[in-house]
This record gives structure tokens, C-alpha cells and sequence, in this order.
């Protein structure tokens, strides 16, 4: 391909551009509605990207192998034997029992992980994902004290040296000295976070002494793990081991299958679409006709003219797919995406406003390309190749 | 069925290049049917216009054939980790075992769109149309095979069950395995880089040669040496080239290096690949066709060019396949 080519080429962008420039209205509207197609397509493909982006994030710190205990189909609280019976099956290092449970306060009307975290945790605070903005952490042997997220200090209104008070299992008020505000890598991990010592944590939901709430199972080898699960069930009937594995793969179906769900919903939109712009391209105004008409008296070729059409629907599609790419990735990065998190959050402890994070990666832009501006191009081949056979001498006579 | 993002995309795109190239391949027909360069009547006038129509279908198909195939592959990727046992794309296409032909039929359909692109900018250069019974002819046979895979991607979509318990990589190319990814993986290390690096060697030679001397012998030779050179390349990847990049004298798949851990270092390692064998192949191909007047110069100019690049993509897929055998600490010696 020589340089006299390309100049070819770009000339005819060029013509193509400053045609359309002039018929500003009558492609503007096309373009408005394709990118509010493509923002639509984009909020959702970015949508279920970041919240399986900040799911799996929080699945990082997650133990290999954690055992719940189920009575009568629902979640029990977990014998301790059971730990000491698991930590003596070969390939298990240590069992960690977890105590946390959630908390439903009536002043924000929002709901809160409460974790408990025992000396045992405290021993190595750097093994977790979670990281203080400000404050220090809970000191062995302290009581009465607490660490929270970024959303509760916000909807409690409060900060380091503030109280929070929460009602206990027996409807007494407690009150918790805030000495620490948490960040994490994984805002869904912590906005809704209180950690408070152990102890304090069974107090406050009158856990029997000898109960957990799941038990962190560390296992050596992580090809181990099913094996393990298994050697469980035989011995504990009623446990439920919930693997790494197994949570990620649950996660990754559920937003792959929300998120393809709403987009299939909406490819009925973008078939429409397709509609719209075929019968757009194909309906040449007498304006148009006459100026394909001069430029192949003017000795344009009808390949050149082809290119022409090709290359107005290409810049109409870029321009529809950049402007309706950034409203989406706008949508979801800065307005939390609205009008969307409705339909695919489905967490109930959710607090509101988290900031999510949607990645802009050429994969998720290739997708949304082959989704949006592939039909539109396909739909408008043939249009413009109609428009390039124009009869000169016809066009001509009719004006 | 998985109803993901990805999926979505390529089964629409899959059934509008179907579209292009099935509504190509009618157009094509009637051409071939009423095609006569030497009426002047009103039908062959609308007949060369579609040609117009033609070249632009099928350019379009061939873009977005290329688009959906780096899609594909990314998607098996991606939706790995919804099958039990899966760690990369191999695991996707064991869940459900059509994805290889698939994968077959879209290389394949590839090659073939690219061969057409390329005959059919040929013609476009000469005054009388020249080669356009060949050009149809292909077509013809082309849309089927389009067919046959739009019709695979569909089987294996639509089949892929997340419960189905898959292998990993690491049982189909393991070195003591059985199959042919495994007989491939054991392949023995040294005499096969012998043969990547001689063949490399002996490819830029023929290349060489080829732009000094302008004989057909050659020409085939070289359309043959890449097409063997594609062969040793892809097993020599199994072998040992992905093994460097990984770092793991044990780890063999031909798919994880297009995974992020490795940089997708996978992608622009098999697109050079195939271009350089795509190109190479070309010098040959065309080589019959110089017999057609009109064309004989046009093929004459762009064999040396097809020549050029061939051995410069060969030449970048050698330098990235090679580059941790070179630059890293990592080595196969004494493994083997």
C-alpha cells in the first residue's frame, strides 16, 4: 500500500466528514439514539464487570474451605468439636472458628456485618485484606471498642473518638468506643463493616460459649480441597463445606447469567435499531442524490463513492459508540449506576452508594463493538451500496 | 445454555456474517451463471455493479471474522471458571468437546476469507475482471463452510453445561499423557528446537532467496515451507515455547499464555503466526493465476511484498516465542 493510497483513503474521509458536518440534523438524531443504545448495552456489560470484579476481589481473602453447619436446611451456628475433629484430617492446617452475624439498625434502616475478631486474629491483622484509613487496630485483651467501614462512619454520622450504640440480643444499649476506620482493595468487604473484639461480638449476640458461626478451614494443597470437603461430610453430616472454588464459580454464573439475561432483553431494541438504520441509509434525500450524482460527473468512481458511504456510517457508529461507551462507563463509575443496580445487585446487605469500579478493557469494548456497531454496519452495507450505483445522468436530469 | 456478554456477541456476529456471506454467495451465483464480459447489455452492467457489492460483503465478513475469532477465544477464557476442573480455555473446550471444531472451522474460515480478500483485490486491479469464475467458484464453497460454523458455534454454546466436570490442561498436554495433546507435549525437546530454530533459518532463507531470484519452483517451496513451518511452530509451542513462558518445565497449554498472568503474550504470538503463514501461502497460491495476462503483473509485484512480510511476521513470531528462552533464567536443560 503506497502512500498515494492512504492519501486516497483519507480524502475520502475527509469529504465523507465534512458531508455529514453539513447534515448535522439529519444525523444527529441517529446518533443520539444509537448511543443511548449503546449507553443502555455498556451500563450493563460494565455493570456486572465490576460487581464480579469486587465479588471475586472479596473471594481473594476468603479461606480455601469454610464448614457451616445447616439444621433443618438453614445456617446453625457451629460446634466448636467439630473444628478439633476437622484440624486432626490430613492435609488441614489450622481451623479458625469465625463469629460474625448481621445486625439490622433502626435508626439508618440499613443492615451491618458485624465481626467478631478473637486474639487469635489479632496476632497477625497484616494476613487480612483489610487496611486502616486512620486509628489503630483492636489491642489483645481490649474491650469495648470498635473498628467501621466507610459507610457506617457515613450514615452514623460519626468518626474516630465518636460511640456507636447498638442494641444488644436483650435489647440493652452498648455502646462502642470507634477507634479505627477501615479501607479495603474491596469496598463491598468493609462499607458495611463493625469489627469488634471477639468476646464483645458473642456478648452482643448471646452466642453460646461453645458455638461459631462458620469455621476457616486452611487446607495445604488447594487441589486437596474437594477431597477434604468430602472426608467432612462423612464424618459430619450435617456440616457444609463451601469451597473457594465453589463460591467463585457461583459467583461468575450468576452475573454472567443476570447480566446476558438484560442484555438479551434489550437486543430486541438494538434489532429495531438495525430497522431504523437501514431504512435511514436507504432513504437518500433529492440533496444527496444530486451530490453523488455531481461527484461522479466529476469523475468519482463508484468504488470511491462506496467507500464515502462506508466510511459516513463508520465515523456515525464511532462517534455514537464513543459518546454512548463513556455515558455507560460514566453511569456506573460515577453515579453508581442507578438506574441498573436494582435489577442485578441482590445483595440484602448492600448498603447504599458504593463506589464501583468497571474496568475498560479491550475485551468488554470488543463485546460491546460486536453487539452494537457490528449490526449497524451490516444493516447499512447494503443501502450504501445502493446509493454508490447511483446513475449520474438520472440524478442530474431529475433536479 | 450460558447466557454471558461474550456469547451473545459472537452468536450475533457469527449469524450476520452467515448473512453477508450466504446473501454473497447468491450474488455470486448469478454471476457466475450470467457473467459475460463481453455483452454490453443492461444485466452484465448491473452484474459488474454488484461485484462492488461483493468485494464490500465480503470485507466486511472477513473484519468481522477476525474480530470474533480473538472474541472466541477470549470468551473460552473467561467462562472457564464456571466449569468444575477448568483452569484456562481448555477446560471450556473440553466441557463441551464441538468447541474444537469450532476452533478448527474458524481458523479454517479465516484462511479462507483472507485467501478471497486477497484474490479478489487481484482482480480488482486488472481491466477485464479476470479471475471472477474463481472468485465465485470459492464463494460458493466458502458460505458452506461459514455455515458448518456458525452451526458448530451454536452446538457448542448451546451445550456448554456448567455442571459437566471437565478436564484441565494439565491432563490434556501433559508430557506422559495419552491423546495427541499429551504425544505432542512429550514431544522430545531438543530435536524439535532444532527444527523450529532450522526451520526458521531455512524459511528466511527460501524468503531471501525468493526476493533475489524470481523462479515458481521457489515460490512453491516457500508456500510449502510455511505451511510445515505452521505445523512445527504450533507443536514446538506445546512443547516447549509455552513451557518457557510459564516458567514450568510441566505446564504445556497451547491457551494459558493468552491469559493475563502472561501479558496475552498468547495473542500477538499466534496472530503473527498466522499471517506469516497466510502470507507465505499466498506467494504460491497466486503463482498459477500469473498465466492470466491481465494479472501477471499485478501477482509479479506483490509476491515480493507477500515474501516481505511473511518473513517479517515470522521473524516477530520467533523473536516473542523465543524471547524468555533467551532473557530469562529460566531452562529446560537437564529437564529432559
Amino acid at each position: 500500500m503506497g502512500s498515494y493510497h492512504l492519501g486516497r483513503h483519507l480524502k475520502i474521509l475527509e469529504f465523507a466528514l465534512s458531508s455529514m458536518l453539513r447534515r448535522r440534523t439529519k444525523n444527529l438524531g441517529l446518533v443520539l439514539v444509537f448511543a443511548a443504545l449503546v449507553f443502555l448495552l455498556s451500563s450493563i456489560v460494565f455493570l456486572t464487570g465490576a460487581l464480579r470484579t469486587e465479588a471475586l476481589a472479596t473471594l481473594e481473602a476468603s479461606p480455601q474451605l469454610l464448614v457451616q453447619r445447616a439444621m433443618a436446611g438453614r445456617h446453625a451456628l457451629i460446634p466448636l468439636d467439630y473444628g478439633e475433629l476437622i484440624a486432626r484430617l490430613p492435609g488441614v492446617g489450622s481451623v479458625t472458628p469465625r463469629y460474625w452475624g448481621y445486625y439490622y439498625d433502626i435508626y439508618t434502616g440499613a443492615n451491618y456485618t458485624l465481626l467478631g475478631i478473637g486474639d487469635q486474629g489479632l496476632e497477625s491483622p497484616g494476613s487480612t485484606p483489610l487496611r486502616l484509613v486512620e486509628g489503630s487496630f483492636i489491642m489483645p485483651g481490649q474491650r469495648r471498642v470498635c473498628l467501621i467501614g466507610e459507610g457506617v462512619a457515613r450514615v452514623r454520622g460519626t468518626r474516630i473518638g465518636g460511640m456507636v450504640s447498638l442494641r444488644d440480643a436483650r435489647g440493652w444499649m452498648q455502646e462502642y468506643e470507634v477507634i479505627g476506620l477501615f479501607a479495603s482493595p474491596s469496598r463491598l468487604l468493609t462499607n458495611d463493616l463493625i469489627l469488634l473484639p471477639e468476646a464483645d461480638l458473642k456478648a452482643h449476640f448471646g452466642m453460646p460459649d461453645d458455638r461459631a458461626t462458620d469455621l476457616m478451614v486452611e487446607v495445604y494443597n488447594p487441589h486437596e480441597v474437594d477431597n477434604i470437603s468430602r472426608k467432612i461430610l462423612e464424618r459430619l453430616p450435617d456440616a457444609r463445606p463451601i469451597s473457594h472454588a465453589e463460591i467463585q464459580r457461583t459467583y461468575e454464573t450468576l452475573f454472567n447469567w443476570r447480566g446476558g439475561l438484560l442484555l438479551a432483553m434489550f437486543l430486541g431494541a438494538m434489532a429495531a435499531f438495525m430497522i431504523l438504520a437501514w431504512d435511514k441509509a436507504t432513504g437518500l434525500s433529492a440533496d444527496e442524490r444530486r451530490e453523488i450524482g455531481i461527484l461522479k460527473a466529476i469523475g468519482w468512481e463508484t468504488s470511491d463513492i462506496l467507500e464515502l458511504k462506508l466510511w459516513e456510517g463508520a465515523a456515525l457508529a464511532l462517534v455514537a459508540f464513543l459518546a454512548g461507551v463513556t455515558a455507560g462507563y460514566a453511569h456506573v463509575q460515577r453515579f453508581g449506576s442507578e438506574l441498573l443496580m436494582p435489577v442485578l445487585e441482590g445483595w440484602s446487605t448492600l448498603f447504599p452508594a458504593i463506589d464501583l469500579a468497571p474496568q475498560l478493557d479491550p475485551y468488554a469494548l470488543g463485546v460491546l463493538f460486536s453487539l452494537t456497531v457490528v449490526p449497524y454496519i451490516v444493516a447499512t452495507v447494503v443501502p450504501s451500496w445502493k446509493a454508490a450505483i447511483t446513475d449520474p445522468d438520472r440524478v442530474m436530469r431529475a433536479s | 445454555m450460558i447466557l454471558h456478554p461474550g456469547i451473545l456477541g459472537l452468536l450475533i456476529t457469527a449469524v450476520l456474517v452467515l448473512g453477508l456471506v450466504l446473501y454473497g454467495a447468491y450474488l455470486g451465483a448469478i454471476v457466475l451463471v450470467r457473467w459475460d464480459l463481453d455483452s454490453s447489455s443492461e444485466e452484465q452492467l448491473a452484474l459488474e455493479r454488484k461485484t462492488y457489492l461483493l468485494s464490500t460483503l465480503m470485507g466486511h465478513a472477513m473484519a468481522l471474522e477476525i474480530l470474533s475469532a480473538l472474541i472466541f477465544l477470549y470468551t473460552l477464557e473467561d467462562i472457564h471458571a464456571i466449569f468444575v476442573g477448568a483452569m484456562c480455555a481448555t477446560g471450556t473446550l473440553n466441557a463441551n468437546p464441538v468447541g474444537w471444531w469450532v476452533l478448527g472451522a474458524k481458523i479454517l474460515g479465516l484462511l479462507f476469507c483472507a485467501v478471497w480478500i486477497l484474490l479478489n483485490r487481484i482482480d480488482q486491479r486488472a481491466e477485464d475482471y479476470p479471475l471472477t469464475r474463481l472468485k465465485y467458484g470459492l464463494l460458493l464453497l466458502l458460505a458452506p463452510l461459514l455455515a458448518l460454523e456458525t452451526w458448530l458455534l451454536f452446538r457448542f454454546f448451546l451445550g456448554l453445561d456448567p455442571s459437566v466436570i471437565t478436564s484441565c490442561c494439565g491432563t490434556l498436554f501433559s508430557g506422559s499423557g495419552a491423546g495427541v495433546g499429551a504425544e505432542i507435549a512429550g514431544l522430545p525437546v531438543f530435536p524439535l528446537m532444532i527444527a523450529f530454530f532450522g526451520g526458521t533459518a531455512v524459511y528466511l532463507a527460501a524468503g531471501t532467496l525468493n526476493l533475489r531470484q524470481a523462479r515458481p519452483r521457489l515460490r512453491y517451496l516457500l508456500a510449502g515451507l510455511s505451511l510445515s513451518m505452521l505445523g512445527i511452530s504450533l507443536a514446538s509451542i506445546i512443547a516447549f515455547i509455552s513451557s518457557y513462558h510459564y516458567e514450568l518445565p510441566t505446564h504445556h497449554c497451547p491457551f494459558c499464555i493468552l491469559q493475563a498472568d502472561y501479558h496475552y503474550i498468547g495473542y500477538p504470538m499466534y496472530l503473527t503466526l498466522f499471517a506469516a503463514t497466510f502470507y507465505g501461502l499466498m506467494v504460491g497460491i497466486a503463482e498459477p493465476l500469473r498465466r492470466v495476462a491481465s494479472v501477471e503483473g499485478v501477482i509479479a509485484a506483490a509476491q515480493p511484498r507477500w515474501t516481505r512480510l511473511s518473513m517479517l511476521l515470522f521473524g516477530l513470531f520467533v523473536v516473542i516465542a523465543a524471547w524468555p528462552m533467551v532473557f530469562s533464567d529460566f531452562t529446560l536443560e537437564g529437564f529432559y
